[in-house]
């Protein structure tokens, strides 16, 4: 009999209702935040097995020389970075240094692909999916363009003035409250499934 | 009048114990949404064919504010755990966040207990890919492009950065689904998955896999709710012209 997991379920369930009470109840604000503290701290030892994780992934590629050029520099770029922001701080000029002159230019990089990869997907949604969404998709897409200012040097007052600004403040407004409803309603009842229960993430 | 937060918490409680308990006498149907129903083929043929399945679980964290979409991606890597643990390439989970990696292996290794190969299971079926969203992408990208995971499943907290984990698949002709709770991000996966999630559907993932009877109570929970804010809404809206409050 797996013992861990009735402990494990109390645990998640108890803790759980302590801050959702927390919430509601203003005794039991500072115990909320105490927890939420313990939580963060457990979030950040969290990280590091992440990070142990993904070196100890990478380095079974490397006896594997599966990818391993990839992944040689991912963890020399891993150690080198872990060793310089640990022995000088987060904030000296080293690990500012590997912040501003790499990281920030791969990911802008990445930024870049992006822009043409959502282009290449917008094509491509049109030429695959010839759904009424698509379409409506499309169309929506094709009018907002129009009228984001002027093309060519001319502008279409009825696309920049009228159609534009009624798509951006009425219907897609509107659409958009739609899905966060939706999104909300979901977090809530995914959320009220963990506090009973019903779904135990921890493996329980 | 706005209803206080503590009221909307115990009327979900309610109806979802409701809905647990009540099957309303006769076998209910769910609308269809085509993405699921893909997804269910697409599990299906990674079983058959030998592929592998990835579970894609964002950069969100437990503290984060989109932990639930966190949450539903791991109800749904259980069930593919369930159905494509034992095949030739199990499924695996990524994240981009620590305390995630730890809920994916946890939830791996009690489906791997639960159906009986605790053995098989091994701790990098679930990984940490990267820290940052772009990162955590770049480091998804190369099992969806040198084709290890044919289907690929985005269910968590993402940003745009998901739109290069949906090319990739879509340049290695695999299949890709995402949804995430920040709109920009269904936008992009509008257009860049072969199938997107929008608004609540992200949710609902785990009652059409059949999780278990609660995921189902609240998907009818949000059904139910969701007409209360329409009723609302529209007796918010036409108020004003029988001489209520403006």
């Amino acid at each position: 009999m797996n013992l861990r997991a009735p402990f494990s379920t109390a645990v998640a369930i108890g803790f759980g209702l302590l801050v959702l009470l927390g919430i509601f109840i203003p005794d039991l604000a500072d115990l909320r935040n105490r927890i939420l503290n313990w939580a963060m701290l457990l979030a950040a030892m969290a990280l590091l097995l992440g990070l142990l994780n993904l070196f100890q992934v990478h380095y079974q590629r490397i006896r594997a020389n599966e990818r391993s050029v990839y992944s040689i520099v991912l963890i020399l770029a891993m150690v080198v970075t872990f060793i310089v922001t640990l022995l000088q701080g987060s904030d000296s000029a080293a690990a500012e240094w590997i912040f501003n002159y790499l990281v920030v230019p791969i990911e802008t990089s990445l930024m870049a692909v992006l822009a043409i990869s959502l282009t290449l997907a917008a094509a491509r949604t049109f030429q695959h999916r010839t759904d009424l969404m698509n379409l409506v998709f499309i169309g929506t897409l094709l009018v907002l363009l129009l009228g984001a200012g002027p093309l060519f040097g001319m502008e279409l007052p009825y696309f920049t003035r009228v159609l534009s600004p009624y798509i951006n403040n009425v219907l897609a407004l509107g659409a958009m409250r739609g899905l966060l409803m939706g999104v909300a309603l979901g977090t809530i009842t995914t959320g009220v499934r963990i506090l009973i229960g019903a779904d135990r993430p921890y493996g329980a | 009048m706005m209803p206080s937060p503590l009221a909307i918490l115990a009327l979900v409680v309610a109806l979802m114990l409701l809905f647990s308990v009540w099957n309303g006498g006769k076998r209910r149907t769910l609308r269809n949404i085509p993405a699921i129903q893909r997804l269910q083929r697409s599990i299906d043929l990674s079983v058959e064919d030998g592929s592998r399945l990835q579970v894609n679980l964002g950069h969100g964290g437990l503290l984060s504010t989109h932990s639930a979409a966190a949450l539903a991606g791991l109800t749904l890597l259980q069930q593919v755990a369930e159905i494509a643990a034992d095949s030739d390439l199990p499924p695996v989970a990524t994240s981009g966040e620590g305390t995630l990696m730890l809920l994916a292996q946890d939830t791996l290794r009690s489906t791997y207990r639960r159906i009986g190969i605790p053995d098989q299971f091994h701790l990098h079926l679930a990984q940490t890919t990267g820290i940052t969203p772009f990162a955590y992408a770049a480091g998804t990208l190369p099992s969806v492009l040198d084709r290890t995971a044919l289907s690929t499943a985005m269910l968590g907290a993402f940003g745009p950065e998901a739109g290069l984990i949906a090319d990739a698949a879509h340049r290695s002709e695999g299949f890709s689904l995402g949804g995430s709770p920040a709109l920009s991000t269904q936008a992009v996966l509008f257009a860049a998955a072969h199938e997107p999630l929008l608004g609540e559907e992200l949710y609902a993932a785990g009652a059409y896999t059949k999780a278990n009877v609660a995921h189902e109570a609240s998907l009818r929970t949000q059904d139910v709710l969701r007409w209360v804010i329409i009723v609302l809404l529209l007796f918010t809206a036409i108020s004003p012209f029988f001489g209520g409050n403006q």
